[in-house]
């Protein structure tokens, strides 16, 4: 009676979701985290100017990712949150302190450096606490009957910390791209100079990830060194984007740097996808058994398959009426 | 002393609830408020539009900022604290939550960025649209988020299967019996809300002999609003109270504070519920006026607490006493509207020093009386989180410690408490400066020379080396 595996579109649909909100809230998390190790005062105002205007709807991504969980999932969502609990709770807290920074820096006087610190600290916890959620969600979580059982902790491990910091390089890797694309001069001379070793930093802590990983899970291993050798293609393809953003750098094109990282970003979320695909709650559910209710997930299907290109085609919109080098003076302040 | 997860997630909950609640309250009436601005503004090109437009734009991004963040933690609250009830409700919760997401959220965080920094950046037509879509969004979201509170407290089109709620209508459950009146109920709070503000903020300019023409005209704006909207929000009120009774017959009677079902029964104006004993201390109201308000009969029905079981009852007190502190708000809020009117003659409401020092009183007046309705609701429905069939007990989360709940919920105030308090200050701050031309611009100017950065802004060499690469740049993007 069911026509369409609507689990499987789903399943698309937050994994769309998800790379949405790494790729657009990455930048803006980045510029966040470089933004103490900015020149000066002057450009950490053209940095914060170069994210103001979209990054409210960069962040709605995560709240669809939520959203959506729970509509679609709902196993998911009510196993990672419990287990996750106080790593939400960081995150929650680090994404408050830095969105209201974006209001309140510009309203601040003598205590402007107090924002500076929620603004680059928020975005910092944020970011490790996303990679941490990666980490976890590869290790996989101790359930019982559809419930999470284990501790409050059981998500902080040496393993988590890794991807924590692989999260936070990374992000400053989209920031700082981002910032050769929207900024001149002095500030964008930083930006470059800073680029490479971030890259560097990236493959480093990626490198160490991708061997721990088959350690930590035994399907990984399984997956990654018998069955299917074409997911190979992709560390592959990691590394041409790396190599892309290093010449790009080097022959010091603008908008190159950032597309190539995006595409690492893409590639290796894909190959984090395929490890552990159909397993959402790794190790006990796979996608089908943690879905929603078949009329649910359809009720939902019909009204995003309207509006997501609605809301694709004005986001690209207002990136557009923001294109090109943002400069210090310029918002409404 | 055993810490117990369920009643701190409570606390917590109604914490951040009520936290959030009063950002979004405001701001759905001052979206409205800066739309009509930005249309008067295009349609007469009078700066004083402009002006007024501009500053009250500044104060809604600051309450906009905390009011999103906020939101942003109730979103994932149903998961860190009430898994099961997450678990149980994602069939019909996950769905609106959604569409609330890609309805509104998206349009209004994409067309805040254009309405905040895009004046310069699009034509004056765009930025009108931008600051009307801003304004759709929010009640686009408040449609939905409306829809899915309701639908707990009078849950409908639904049916359970092994402890799970799957939707066997969806026009019944998004418009279930009392999602009308708490829409309208909170459409009409937030103008009240937004109207009282702008008021008390123009009044307090008028005081103080600032920007005279421009306040003026707001002024006069938001009393010809409040003049319609406080007395409709007594009538849909009363209906929304009926809705009630009909549903919810003990959250009626623990408004009304009475106990046991009878007729002739008294409108309570004093009394202090005693729970423990199931009866009222010092009683003091109007006889039968409560069986007339309800049944429009002084010899109706009324319901009794005792109808219930004593576990089945919510916290009286509370609710009891929210209820009136709302009341009351209300009737001096018409009353001001209609102290508004009778000033017209002469312009006088623009001068009368002690009717608007009230109305700078009345500015915080709604957000009071919006979060004492809340309680009223909310609490008046313990121990229920979907009414009459899933109890706050069997919602909580199982894996939940007493100890992480109280980590958090003190992560919260405190984390809460800096925030607001920053942003009152702030918001202070813009409503000092005023209409007038920010000073801290001179200041930034002031302050420019001393930066060795900013004489060259742009190196020339720089500057020409980007020429050739404009298009791949703007590619990237």
């Amino acid at each position: 009676m069911e026509l369409f595996d609507l689990p499987l579109i789903w399943a698309f649909i937050i994994g769309f979701g998800i790379i949405m909100y790494v790729l657009m809230d990455g930048f803006d998390l980045g510029v966040g985290i470089l933004f103490p190790f900015a020149p000066n005062e002057e450009a950490r105002d053209t940095m914060m100017n170069s994210v103001a205007p979209v990054w409210d709807g960069n962040e709605t991504w995560l709240v669809l990712g939520g959203a959506g969980l729970l509509a679609a999932f709902p196993m998911v969502y009510s196993i990672f949150l419990p287990a996750l609990y106080i790593g939400v709770f960081l995150l929650l807290a680090g994404l408050i302190f830095r969105g209201v920074a974006f209001e309140f820096r510009f309203k601040a006087r003598t205590s402007r450096y107090l924002w500076n610190w929620a603004f680059a600290g928020g975005s910092t916890v944020a970011a490790f606490a996303q990679g941490a959620v990666v980490g976890a969600y590869i290790q996989g979580f101790e359930t019982a009957n559809g419930v999470y059982v284990g501790g409050a902790l059981d998500w902080l491990t040496p393993f988590t910390v890794l991807t924590g910091l692989g999260m936070l390089a990374g992000y400053s890797l989209l920031g700082s791209t981002w910032l050769i694309l929207k900024t001149e001069g002095r500030l964008q001379e930083w930006a470059y100079r800073i680029t490479l070793p971030l890259l560097a930093a990236v493959l480093v802590v990626f490198g160490l990830i991708s061997v721990w990983t088959p350690f930590v899970d035994e399907l990984v291993r399984d997956r990654w060194f018998s069955n299917l050798s074409v997911i190979w293609i992709l560390p592959v393809l990691t590394l041409l984007c790396a190599y892309q953003i290093f010449r790009s750098v080097r022959g010091r094109y603008e908008g190159l740097p950032f597309v190539a990282t995006m595409g690492l970003f893409i590639t290796t979320y894909l190959g984090l996808v395929v490890s552990r695909w159909p397993y959402v709650v790794p190790p006990d559910y796979t996608l089908w058994e943690a879905a929603s209710a078949y009329e649910s997930q359809l009720f939902l299907l019909l009204g995003l398959l309207f509006v997501i290109p609605i809301v694709l085609a004005y986001t690209a919109w207002t990136y557009w009426v923001f294109r090109g080098k943002v400069r210090a003076g310029e918002g409404y302040h | 002393m055993e810490l117990d997860p369920l009643i701190l997630s409570r606390i917590q909950f109604a914490f951040v609830v009520s936290f959030h609640a009063i950002f979004p309250v405001f701001t759905i009436g001052l979206a409205s408020y800066i739309a009509v601005l930005e249309g008067l503004a295009f349609k007469t090109e009078n700066p004083v539009w402009i002006k007024l437009s501009a500053f009250w734009t500044r104060v809604f991004a600051v309450v906009f900022g905390m009011g999103v963040v906020s939101g942003i933690v109730m979103s994932f609250q149903f998961g860190t604290n009430w898994s099961n009830f997450a678990q149980a409700t994602a069939n019909y919760l996950g769905p609106i939550l959604s569409y609330e997401v890609v309805t509104a959220f998206f349009l209004e965080a994409a067309f805040l960025g254009v309405l905040l920094f895009g004046r310069d950046k699009v034509p004056a037509g765009l930025h009108l649209f931008a600051a009307i879509m801003v304004a759709t969004g929010t009640f686009i979201s408040s449609f939905w988020i409306l829809s899915a509170n309701s639908w707990m407290q009078t849950p409908a089109g639904f049916e359970l299967r092994e402890g799970v709620f799957h939707v066997t209508s969806w026009s019944e459950a998004i418009f279930n019996p009392s999602f009308p009146y708490r829409f309208m109920h909170m459409a009409l709070a937030s103008f009240l809300t937004g109207g009282f503000v702008v008021a008390g903020v123009s009044a307090w300019y008028l005081l103080l002999g600032r920007e005279v023409e421009a306040n003026r005209k707001a002024l006069s704006m938001c009393l010809w609003l409040l003049l319609f909207i406080a007395p409709a929000q007594l009538v849909v009120g009363d209906f929304h109270g009926l809705n009630t009774l009909e549903h919810q017959p003990t959250k009626v009677a623990a408004m009304e504070g009475n106990w046991e079902t009878s007729r002739n029964v008294p409108l309570l104006l004093f009394a202090i519920p005693d729970q423990e004993n199931q009866r009222n201390l010092y009683e003091i109201g109007i006889p039968s006026l409560a069986s007339m308000i309800l049944t429009h009969d002084w010899n109706g029905e009324v319901p009794g607490l005792k109808d219930v079981p004593v576990e089945e009852q919510p916290p009286v007190a509370i609710v009891f006493w929210s209820f009136r502190v709302m009341v009351a708000l209300g009737m001096l809020m018409i009353a001001f509207a209609v102290a508004g009117l009778l000033l017209r003659a002469g312009g006088r409401y623009a001068r009368n020093p002690w009717f608007l020092q009230g109305l700078r009183f009345m500015s915080i007046a709604p957000f009071f009386a919006v979060l004492s309705g809340w309680f009223v609701t909310e609490v008046g429905r313990a121990p229920w989180l979907v009414y009459g069939i899933m109890s706050q007990a069997e919602s909580v989360t199982p894996s939940l410690t007493g100890g992480m709940a109280l980590f958090t919920l003190i992560g919260y105030i405190v984390v809460y408490g800096l925030v607001f308090t920053a942003g009152v200050y702030y918001l202070m701050r813009v409503l000092y400066v005023g209409l007038e031309e920010r000073h801290d611009e001179d200041e930034h100017e002031a302050e420019r020379p001393k930066r060795p950065f900013s004489a060259a802004h742009v190196p020339f060499e720089i500057e020409e080396d980007d020429h050739h690469r404009k298009p791949a740049n703007q590619g990237g993007l």
